[in-house]
């Protein structure tokens, strides 16, 4: 008997002459059979579906590429590893090995950093939300204290008098950069004063040690330009600060921000064409230190907050067709295994998804939906695939930030992580949750532990 | 049984139109395969007898998928109802 041929089920559609790929753009849906040497197919089995990839060679490639990015245009610089962009322990040691500090935004953030042995000193503590305790723990450790409102600055210098020790600190200052949204809402705004105050607050109290100053203004931005309005600002404010009270600041920290390669909701190129390389970034942040008043021997050293630019493309979700229905409308839907509880991130972007296995060359229109049911369940309203069919596999591209971080336990739990190393060979950086695990939070009060049905 | 409607023209790249109302359709390979034995008038037990000759697939998965591209074609009004 002659070989059969491949099969694929069978798909008509409808050509809207004249709308075909309207943006001009490479669709590319070509498989992608193995992740770092390891078939996908391989990876599923073993480790079940869904399932995290993690690249670890890829996190550190686009690291040590950031570092030389920015070194190469300014003097002394400093990356901190934004836990809440991916705080698997895994993860952050792979930073923390490249050199990175850590950047936190919560008392369980800061006890993840010192519990994966980060230097007290080597951490820095942002965010709104820091209880006395958590300031009093991270001034016994000696952490950069980012204040971001009056009251944590009152209740660090009333801290600070009772313990009698001596909190560093940097203040967050908002500011405008000419983008919408502006993001006034963390820390002390410049072109008020409100900055100015704080640091002659500061400096007034004479129990606080000034150290830096500190900005995220915004993410996912898209204009250099912003950032370095921003460092122009900051430098000012830093040269204001050496002028009247003598102290040279040991830092500026421009936080994160920068875009990763994925393709936000509403763009009409995708991310790849419209996204400024990340030298565009490190050239405006380091004009406005440069050419700011400050002299050359007393820059501070430059800290960089990066989360997603440095993490997103090193994470794959893998993935296995429910279903496919078609609905009123005649448009194909593919069901997956994976839906917006495990895939946050797919609330802002089009995410890339390419089959695991050989197709042909015929594309179908489909919507694509996760398994929970809820009506929210959208992965991608609008992409052309190969047809799939129940059982096949897909791999979504760029999910390494804020995924792992922001799921849910939501209706299923959420699955197995891997890194993949150097070498080719996968670890488990977290498992996957058990029903056990979920219950052993809950309990059920006696009155509530019988009944008859 | 089913009827394809008159006329529709299928080049052998898969590209479709249909002259009564002036569109155009693109079809895989497998999609190609069955408008052609629609046109030669064979049931749908014959189109699956095909398909199972020509592909590697099993009838189940065949019949499954060749009823839904059936519902398809209808709902682009491209089968006649008799
Ligand atoms: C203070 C601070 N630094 C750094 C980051 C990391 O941002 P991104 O992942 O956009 O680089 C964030 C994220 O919101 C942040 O709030």
């Amino acid at each position: 008997m002659s070989e059969k041929l491949r099969y694929e089920r069978p798909v008509i559609q409808k050509l809207n002459t004249g709308l075909m790929n309207k943006f001009g753009t490479n669709l590319d849906y070509s498989p992608i059979i193995e992740i770092e040497g390891i078939e996908v197919k391989k990876l599923i089995e073993e480790y079940g579906s869904p399932l995290f990839v993690l690249s670890e060679n890829k996190i550190r490639k686009k690291y040590q590429h950031a570092v030389r990015t920015f070194s190469s245009r300014y003097p002394k610089v400093q990356f901190a590893w934004s836990y809440k962009t991916n705080y698997l322990n895994a993860i952050c040691s792979v930073f923390h090995q490249e050199g990175s500090w850590a950047e936190v935004v919560s008392g369980f953030e800061y006890e993840k950093a010192l519990a994966n042995n980060v230097p007290g000193n080597k951490i820095i503590f942002n965010g709104p939300d820091k209880s006395n305790d958590d300031l009093k723990n991270a001034v016994i450790h000696n952490s950069m204290i980012h204040i971001d409102h009056l009251d944590e600055l009152y209740c660090l210098i009333k801290l600070a008098k009772e313990i009698n020790a001596r909190p560093r600190v940097a203040i967050r200052v908002n500011m405008d950069t000419g983008v919408y949204p502006m993001w006034d809402r963390f820390g002390l705004n410049y072109e008020n004063g409100q900055a100015w105050d704080a640091l002659n607050k500061i400096q007034a109290s004479g129990v606080l040690d000034l150290k830096g100053l500190h900005c995220h203004i915004g993410t996912f931005m898209l204009t250099p330009n912003a950032y370095g309005m921003a460092a122009s600002k900051l430098a000012d404010l830093a040269f204001r600060v050496q002028q009247k009270f003598g102290i040279s600041l040991e830092y500026i920290d421009m936080g994160g921000g920068l875009p990763s390669s994925n393709n936000l909701k509403g763009a009409y190129l995708p991310g790849i064409d419209i996204i400024p390389s990340i030298d565009e970034f490190a050239e405006a942040i380091a004009t406005g230190l440069i050419n700011s008043p400050i002299r050359p021997e007393d820059l501070p050293t430059l800290i960089m907050e990066s989360g997603r630019a440095l993490v997103d493309e090193a994470g794959y979700l893998l993935g296995t067709v429910i279903s496919n229905k078609r609905l009123s409308s005649g448009k194909r839907a593919t069901i997956m295994d994976f839906g917006v509880n495990i895939l946050f991130t797919s609330f802002w972007y089009n995410h890339k998804i390419n089959p695991a296995q050989p197709t042909t060359d015929y594309l179908e229109d489909m919507e694509i939906f996760g398994p929970l049911c809820m009506n929210i369940d959208v992965i991608r309203e609008s992409i052309s695939l190969p047809p799939m069919k129940k059982g096949d596999q897909v791999v979504v591209q760029n999910v390494g930030a804020y995924n792992v971080t922001q799921w849910m336990q939501f209706i299923t739990l959420r699955p197995n992580v891997v890194l993949i190393d150097s070498n080719a060979k996968a670890h488990i950086i977290r498992k996957k949750e058990s029903t056990d695990y979920i219950n052993s939070m809950e309990l059920v009060p006696d009155h509530l532990k019988s009944f008859k049905l | 049984m089913i009827k394809l409607k008159k006329n529709i023209a299928l080049s052998e790249s898969g590209f479709i139109f249909d002259p009564s109302t002036g569109d155009s359709y693109s079809v895989n390979q497998t999609g190609s395969e069955i408008i052609e034995y629609l046109k030669e008038g064979l049931s749908e037990d014959q189109i699956t007898d095909k398909l199972k000759d020509t592909f590697d697939s099993d009838e189940e998965q065949l019949r499954k998928d060749l009823d839904d591209f059936l519902h398809h074609l209808r709902q682009l009004k491209m089968i006649e109802n008799v």
